[in-house]
């Protein structure tokens, strides 16, 4: 992290420290359900370049998603996918550019926890749930409700809430499960689950990394229906490997390579691509 | 019998006293001790070899007055003889004899001896021994009636700082202490020269003492850094690993009194590789028994080393008893190398550094050349690849706790040269050590020099200015806050795994 | 049926856990007590001074280590300074206790008598209110609540995790105890506070202050498992054990572990606090020596022995290691660090949940 940019953050953590400890508000503050979609772009990054001891994963990379969009980002292995969600939600700082969320929100100065307030909500590759808790319990802990510290003392699970968390069970499947430590449920179940747990947080945005892989065909084929049903409300961006479930979803593509963009469009024009082919055939 | 060896010494006394006024010889066996003292003064004023022989024979108790009566003593005359007789010797033909009568007489100089000061600042020739005869009758001069000459010796003692000069000089500042208005302004200018002389030579000395201190927390935070970067297990047993190296040290130089007494000089030289390889020892068992089944548990682990750490020390006292065991430094370790006054660096130390670099330049050329070396900087980095690449990384924790261990065994052996050796000596040095390791980065051999010698420094600074318990909540302080300034720097590499 | 995190407390404590309680309650209120003082001393079931000490010098301990054990056993946090919370608390009532002192002491001043002895003519500003019973125990529990507050607070935030954080708390108590070994400071130096004479004007020494003393540790080893108990089954304490599990996933999820962590270490030196208030009066003195990172790295193997992660484990625990000290240190005495490295290995490596895990397995096993 170079020195402009940790002056930077440490800008932003002191200012955001002092809303958590008072409550006053300096600027665009994270409040779910306002954010600032007027021209009609939920997200946007600009000229976005992080790099690890010199290898660098982002390369001047510029995108746009739309709100109501679903946007699925393809590319081969290092080719940033996996980084560009990490300053999307906070874990990586960008060395360089501009990442904001609606029109207003500066994504580089929030915190993870104050970016999933804002309305932004992560699939990881690896399912990352909690194994220790039951199922209904993990969904509890995602849904969306004031998570600070002092409320969490004296919080309520309330019918509303309830009724949220049943029914979204039933959408993932797992109603039959609800108090099965989640450790034991199966590879695709945690992807259903982990899916569930970010349905409840009520996002704005879903960021998807990989969300089907390990599921079976059928599974997958329901994931899409899935997909497809939360556009319009939500925008959802997922990266793929699996081509047929990206042609299923059959929105916007956008292929990344040694971390900037190389395509964009519908499926058809960026298979027909001779530089995509190149990158996924010519090695 | 008694009557021939009487006789004797009346000649001898007589002829000693040949070349001295008699009238002055029969003055040291007057009523009075200032009558006594005069005598002694007038006679050394002579700065005759016959006079220094005189004096020595009244000194020594033989010496009768020419009417055969006795001379008495006391003690403030055998002071005003010793400062005489080391007046004379300063005109001894033997460099050395001059040297030392010099550095004698760099205390408690008085007004008399200046004649004699300035008749041998006058022969000698010795440039070392003139500087400090200069100081002398300066010293002495400071007394004198005349302004002149007290001017002139303030002036020239502001090339000679030492703690004495400073309080020769203070009073002459002040108006009850010195009448004259110039030579007390002199006297300013002179005190403020030496006074910051010494400061000087203070601040070289702690940074001395701080690089001794650093090169300890060295020894100690190397092994520390080896065993945290390849097995990521904090060893709290680490310091006590230190106190093996010097009880082993100990029982070195027990061998060596009782069986080769004629090198017993040598015994720090036969406990180094005693300490390491006990050490080493003791660290492989316990990495064998305990650590190996804690892997990946890392605070369970602080607490098991913690408990081995309990079950050392006890032993240690049950073996060598609580109380500190004696350790002597070697004739070649004692004394020191004076560089400028107020500024002795003491040999043991100097030793010290230089071994503590000698170790560092070893583990770099054990870690950078060898291929045992970059089989731990392997499992260091990535354990599990370097596991599927084939090294044996039970084997790499093994041994690398033992070189751990074994260099903790080393700062041992230099901690037992500069500080007591007791059972808990090595709990003193667990949290300064991980300190070092903090600041200088996981498993970073130049990090870890940096911070050692940097903390040290820091350390023996601040205790100079604020005194040992302050620097050392400072020290704290100040890491806790460069941690918050740098965390990404030293917990965690920068990538895509972090803490996924 | 489907247990939501926030079920209502009294629900979640099982009856078995409510009837210990009130046997509990009942034996340290009225039994004990009553052998105590109305049974006479030459009658076997006479509970004597020293088993009424010690039982209320451990039970301070016990609060101790459920304190430490919400901290690790549920957030994760190896705290390797709590013995420096434990110990500001004793100094903090103990100040009131040597004003209460009065002119009683060797030298017959107003002053504590080593202030007297490094000729200081006035009270120093922080001594300031310290004749006052309430201020003592506000004292008690803020200061280590703000230390802990205030430290927690910039190595939460800088995310010092595991054993970095564990070797910080453990420097943050051996500077604390660096300070309070020196007279300038203010707190006796060396010899700490000590020949405490009287409580709010009664005497300290008497049989029934001993019995009130007792009965309050057991009354705040009560109080402290059923708060502890409420905060493991809020929602507060399910978000904790999923920082511990997950930071990451929960701080996608949208909650800031900073204030969760900072919470529980603060409310946990609080708890420390109040029960070195109570450990003072009891035990006769404090010195710097309660600082030491030897205390309380012990008060983790406490909370190891009887097993992490449950409420009652620590508390066995404590009492478990602190009779075998009593035992150790009366008949073989030079065994004692022998026990006790051996218990802290043994612990980690063959019991790594405790004696409460044993029981949970030998109750598994019969029922099977």
């Amino acid at each position: 992290m170079n020195a402009a940019t940790s002056f930077a953050t440490a800008v932003a953590e002191n200012r955001h420290d002092q809303e958590w400890l008072g409550g006053i508000s300096t600027g665009h503050l994270a409040k779910p359900g306002e954010v600032d979609i007027s021209h009609k772009v939920i997200l946007y990054l600009e000229g976005i370049s992080v790099s690890f001891d010199g290898f660098k994963a982002l390369n001047n990379l510029n995108l746009a998603i739309d709100a109501g969009e679903l946007r699925c980002i393809i590319g081969p292995n290092g080719a940033g996918k996996t980084t560009m969600m990490d300053v999307i939600t906070g874990k990586t700082r960008p060395d360089e550019g501009r990442c904001f969320f609606g029109q207003t929100i500066d994504l580089t100065q929030l915190r993870e926890a104050e970016i999933a307030h804002a309305g932004i909500g992560r699939k990881f590759q690896k399912p990352t749930i909690f194994e220790n808790l039951s199922v209904f319990e993990n969904l509890e802990l995602a849904l969306k409700t004031d998570k600070r510290a002092r409320f969490s003392l004296f919080a309520w699970l309330s019918d509303d809430q309830r009724d949220k968390i049943v029914d979204t069970l039933k959408l993932i499947r797992l109603d039959h499960e609800a108090d099965r430590p989640a450790g034991l449920l199966s590879h695709g179940q945690k992807q259903w689950l982990e899916i569930g747990m970010l349905l409840v947080q009520d996002p704005k945005l879903l960021l998807l990394d990989e969300p089907v892989a390990g599921m079976t065909d059928d599974e997958t084929a329901r994931t899409g229906e899935l997909f497809k049903s939360l556009t319009g409300k939500h925008s959802l961006v997922v990266v793929e490997h699996d081509m047929a479930f990206i042609e299923q979803l059959g929105g916007k593509v956008t292929v990344l390579h040694e971390g900037s963009v190389l395509a964009e469009g519908d499926l058809a024009t960026v298979q027909a691509d001779e530089r995509v082919i190149e990158v996924y055939l010519g090695r | 019998m008694r009557l021939l060896l009487l006789t004797l010494f009346c000649w001898l006394s007589f002829s000693a006293s040949a070349a001295v006024d008699p009238a002055l010889v029969q003055q040291l066996a007057a009523e009075e001790s200032d009558d006594k003292i005069a005598a002694i003064q007038a006679i050394a004023a002579t700065a005759d070899p016959e006079a220094a022989k005189l004096l020595q024979s009244l000194a020594d108790g033989t010496l009768t007055a020419p009417d055969g009566s006795e001379i008495m003593l006391n003690n403030r005359i055998r002071g005003e003889l010793a400062n005489a007789l080391a007046g004379l010797r300063l005109f001894d033909a033997d460099r050395a004899v001059r040297l030392a009568a010099a550095r004698e007489l760099q205390t408690n100089v008085g007004i008399e001896l200046a004649p004699l000061l300035a008749k041998a600042l006058d022969k000698e020739t010795d440039v070392q021994i003139k500087a400090l005869l200069a100081t002398a009758h300066a010293q002495a001069n400071l007394a004198s009636p005349d302004i002149a000459a007290r001017l002139a010796a303030v002036k020239s003692l502001a090339d000679a700082p030492s703690p004495n000069t400073r309080n020769l000089l203070l009073p002459l500042t002040k108006v009850d202490g010195e009448p004259d208005a110039g030579v007390r302004a002199a006297a300013k200018a002179s005190l403020t020269a030496v006074e910051r002389r010494l400061a000087i030579g203070e601040t070289l000395g702690s940074v001395f003492t701080g690089l001794s201190l650093g090169s300890i927390l060295l020894l100690a935070a190397l092994g520390l850094a080896i065993t945290y970067g390849v097995m990521g297990v904090i060893n709290m047993a680490h310091g006590e690993l230190l106190m093996i190296g010097a009880y082993a040290t100990y029982a070195v130089q027990g061998l060596f009194r009782n069986y080769l007494p004629a090198y017993v000089d040598a015994y720090v030289v036969a406990a180094i590789p005693v300490a390491f390889f006990a050490a080493a020892a003791v660290g492989i068992l316990l990495e064998r028994t305990v650590i190996r089944h804690l892997y990946g548990r890392p605070l369970e682990t602080l607490l098991a080393t913690w408990g081995l750490s309990l079950i050392l020390i006890q032993a240690a006292r049950v073996l060598f008893g609580a109380q500190n065991v004696e350790l002597a430094n070697p004739e070649w370790m004692s004394g020191g190398v004076t560089l400028m006054a107020g500024l002795v660096l003491p040999w043991n130390r100097i030793v010290i550094i230089g071994f503590s670099l000698l170790v560092l330049l070893l583990v770099w050329l054990l870690m950078n050349r060898t291929r045992l070396g970059m089989f731990v900087r392997a499992v260091t980095q990535n354990r599990p690849m370097a596991g599927c690449v084939g090294v044996h990384t039970a084997k790499i924790d093994t041994l690398a706790f033992g070189l751990g261990a074994g260099i903790a065994g080393l700062g041992g052996v230099a901690l037992s040269q500069i500080a007591n050796v007791g059972p808990d000596m090595g709990q003193g040095y667990i949290v300064d050590s991980f300190m070092v390791v903090v600041l200088g980065g996981v498993g970073q051999l130049a990090g870890a020099v940096w911070a050692a010698l940097g903390l040290g420094i820091f350390t023996k600074f601040l205790e100079g200015w604020a005194g040992a318990v302050i620097a050392k909540i400072v020290v704290l302080v100040f890491i806790i806050v460069f941690i918050q300034k740098r965390p990404q720097g030293l917990f965690a590499l920068k990538g895509r795994f972090v803490e996924s | 049926m489907r247990t939501p995190l926030t079920i209502r407390f009294l629900q979640a404590t099982p009856k078995s856990g409510w009837v210990t309680l009130a046997a509990f309650a009942v034996l340290t209120f009225i039994i004990l007590p009553l052998l105590h003082l109305a049974v006479p001393s030459e009658s076997p079931f006479h509970v004597s001074t020293y088993v009424i000490t010690l039982a209320g010098k451990i039970m301070c301990y016990a609060i101790v280590a459920v304190a430490m054990d919400l901290i690790w056993g549920y957030a994760g946090i190896l705290s390797l300074g709590h013995g420096l919370f434990f110990a500001l608390g004793g100094y903090a009532f103990g100040m009131y206790l040597m004003r209460q002192i009065g002119r009683d002491g060797s030298y017959q001043s107003d002053l504590p008598d080593f202030m007297v002895f490094l000729d200081w003519k006035e009270l120093p500003w922080y001594w300031a209110g310290s004749d006052s019973f309430l201020w003592a125990l506000l004292l008690a529990i803020a200061l280590p609540g703000l230390v802990a507050f205030v430290f927690g607070f910039f190595a939460f935030r800088s995310r010092i995790k595991g054993v970095y954080f564990s070797i910080i708390t453990q420097a943050l108590t051996f500077a604390a105890m660096l300070l309070f070994f020196r007279n300038e400071t203010g707190f006796g130096g060396n010899n700490g506070f000590t020949d405490f004479k009287r409580i709010l004007g009664y005497s300290i020494t008497s049989p029934e202050m001993r019995v009130i003393l007792f009965a309050l540790s057991a009354a705040l080893l009560m109080a402290t498992l059923l708060l502890g108990r409420y905060l493991v089954v809020s929602k507060f304490g399910r978000v904790l054990a999923a920082i511990r599990d997950a930071e990451s996933r929960t701080m996608f999820l949208g909650y800031n572990p900073l204030w969760y962590k900072l919470g529980i270490w603060t409310f946990s030196a609080m708890l420390c606090g109040l029960a070195g208030a109570l450990y003072v009066p009891q035990v006769g003195i404090i010195n710097p020596g309660e600082m030491s990172p030897a205390n309380s790295i012990e008060i983790a193997i406490w909370a190891a022995v009887g097993g992490r992660g449950t409420l009652i484990g620590p508390v066995i625990g404590a009492a478990i290691v602190n009779l075998s000290k009593s035992f150790f240190t009366q008949t073989f005495p030079d065994y004692w660090l022998f026990f006790l490295g051996a218990l802290f290995v043994a612990v980690t490596l063959w019991l790594p949940e405790g004696v409460a895990g044993l029981w949970k397995r030998w109750q598994a096993r019969r029922a099977a």
